[in-house]
């Protein structure tokens, strides 16, 4: 863990450790595996509001606890930027860590693969498969999810790939917009 | 093209004068010619038996030779085989040309991506085919290149619960004489860890044999590797490297810097691979069970790769045991091929006098497997193992605040939605 700043080291050792090796084809052992899923999530959520740092929302998307979805926000500039949030628990989990998808960034950032999965492959990746099975979803969120959009959210806001929701020109602006550009 | 369809547009003036069924005949067979000028001219209907007669229009006539030559005792039975393809990208669609042109029986197709330009510089696709799934643009292809063969194509991804169950599915499908999958082989061409894992975990639980394939993310290595679940090491046996040596990953993989593929290299990997797959297949030569290249070196390494006794995929261990259970009737079964093999060899005495009473003794049998055989503790003298050994592996226990969570599944979801809420 070297190379992490002091607070994200000191959330999470807040975040409770999984014991349970399973992944969704293990049948009562997965849902053991889940329970601790919840457990770690819901002890991460109320840090993250206590330090007044709330960040995400998270929610099994299936009754097999296999899909998750939410959003995540990052403040930039005194502004949030909202974005849905979305995974599939991988078969091999929790060898596999989940690939976090953030749909709506899909081609906006090259440190993206395919669907909108952000690139966790090295600062991530190998603290998960240092851990196995001892982080979970809470994990993939504080150390994979929270540093990558720390990073990019900046570039692509500065760069103009991601404008505020605010800013948004509407279809009936823009028509106009382009109309009066057009005539003058 | 355009002085024929004025042509023709003439004609369809003159019909509408005077109606002619023969004309319609006629203008038809043109158009027909227009729509695919050479494709109904080349595509060549299915062959019912594969024909050693050397003759130009026989397909089949140089791998019949195979026979002749001694290599293969029975090319024509590669129809009675089905192969899985699990990633249709630089080597998987090239492994799937080579087993298209060697007549392979079916050929199961998994993908879930689509043709770009970008993937141009590597074999197979071609520029008017990008925007197809690639399950789909190499059906197209290899059905005009062989329409003996019986293609499958599955544009999902296998590393879902979902994309899963289907996988499963599509290899158990056709089982038949009391096998478990109904392929004889999967060929793995995927570039990155998560797919082996799931392709690992789906043959180690049906007990199916696969071959590994993989290019180095510079483009200037490869290898491929023969999984026998159970016989030999599966693909989580040994850890990932970052995990075995500790090295920081940054050392590995440069940031911020795209893959990089050859044509080359690929070509060369796939070759490796259905070179593999079809001495594997047809029963001839040596199949490796690892083959490294270095193509700055060009440098083949090979070796040979024990499973883990304490494997973490569940599945491996079961294989294990049962490989471990048929050891007496395997050994039966080659004592028996060994007896008739030396029934069969001349018997006479090599030499007529023996001055230095030189005999070959058996050791096969009594000093390497006792070193070799793990937990026999019996090393020779003066050496000592570095690593204490186990009976079973201990998972090293976690630090966990282990207030045993006898909380209802439920009961975690509502605190957790009213956290989302608040």
């Amino acid at each position: 863990m070297e190379g992490w700043d002091k607070g994200t080291k000191s959330v999470v050792g807040e975040i409770p450790l999984l014991s349970t090796r399973a992944g969704p084809r293990d049948g009562d052992a997965w849902r053991q595996r889940l329970k601790e899923e919840y457990r770690a999530l819901i002890a991460y959520t109320s840090v993250n509001k206590s330090k007044d740092n709330d960040w995400f929302r998270i929610s099994a998307a299936n009754p097999e606890g296999t899909r998750w979805e939410g959003t995540c926000w990052y403040v930039h500039n005194l502004r949030r930027y909202e974005f849905p949030l979305q995974f599939d628990i991988p078969i091999a989990y929790p060898q596999v860590a989940p690939e976090i998808e953030l749909p709506t960034l899909d081609g906006k950032t090259h440190k993206m693969y395919r669907g909108g999965k952000i690139c966790l492959t090295v600062h991530f990746k190998p603290l998960w498969a240092k851990n196995c099975p001892r982080f979970g979803i809470a994990h993939a969120l504080c150390l994979g999810l929270a540093p990558w959009l720390a990073a990019e959210v900046p570039i692509l806001v500065d760069s103009g790939m991601v404008k505020h929701k605010d800013d948004e020109v509407a279809p009936a602006d823009a028509a106009v917009a382009s109309g009066s550009a057009a005539a003058s | 093209m355009e002085e024929e369809l004025r042509a023709l547009l003439r004609d369809l003036d003159a019909l509408k004068q005077r109606p002619d069924p023969a004309a319609v005949d006629r203008m038809r067979e043109r158009v027909a010619g227009m729509v695919n000028p050479v494709g109904a001219a080349a595509a060549r209907s299915k062959i019912k038996d594969m024909s050693a007669e050397v003759v130009d229009s026989n397909p089949y006539s140089r791998l019949m030779a195979l026979q002749r030559m001694g290599i293969v005792d029975n090319y024509e039975r590669i129809r009675d085989y089905s192969v899985a393809i699990v990633g249709i990208g630089g080597v998987g669609s090239v492994a799937a040309e080579m087993l298209t042109r060697c007549g392979i029986g079916r050929l199961l197709l998994y993908d879930y991506d689509t043709v770009e330009l970008a993937n141009m510089n590597r074999l197979f696709f071609r520029p008017d085919q990008v925007g197809m799934t690639k399950t789909d643009a190499a059906v197209q292809t290899l059905s005009g290149i062989n329409p003996d063969v019986t293609l499958e194509s599955y544009s999902l991804n296998i590393t879902t619960v979902k994309g899963f169950e289907t996988f499963l599915g599509s290899l158990k499908a056709r089982s038949s004489d009391g096998r478990n999958t109904g392929v004889d082989l999967v060929l793995s061409c995927v570039d990155n860890y998560e797919a082996r894992m799931v392709v690992n975990q789906a043959c180690n639980e049906l007990g199916q044999t696969w071959m590994e394939s993989g290019v180095s993310e510079d483009a200037v290595s490869g290898h491929i590797q023969l999984l026998v679940p159970g016989e030999t090491a599966c693909f989580a046996c040994a850890p990932p490297l970052v995990v075995a040596s500790g090295v920081d990953e940054r050392t590995l993989k440069r940031e911020g810097v795209c893959a990089a593929s050859l044509p080359t290299t690929m070509g060369v990997v796939a070759g490796l691979l259905v070179q593999n797959a079809l001495k594997y297949l047809l029963k001839f030569g040596q199949v490796s069970p690892y083959l490294g290249y270095n193509s700055l070196k060009d440098y083949f390494p090979t070796m040979e790769m024990k499973p883990n006794p304490q494997c973490s995929n569940p599945a491996c261990v079961q294989r294990q045991k049962e490989y471990m259970q048929s050891k007496p009737a395997r050994d039966a079964a080659a004592k028996a091929k060994m007896d008739a093999e030396a029934a069969a060899a001349d018997e006479c005495p090599v030499h007529l006098d023996n001055d230095w009473n030189i005999s070959v003794v058996d050791d096969s049998d009594t000093a390497t497997p006792s070193i070799l055989s793990t937990g026999a503790g019996s090393l020779p003298e003066g050496l000592v193992r570095e690593l204490p050994t186990a009976d079973s592996y201990q998972e090293p226990v976690a630090p966990v605040a282990s207030g045993a969570i006898d909380d209802d599944l439920e009961e975690l979801q509502r605190q957790l939605d009213a956290l989302n809420a608040s």
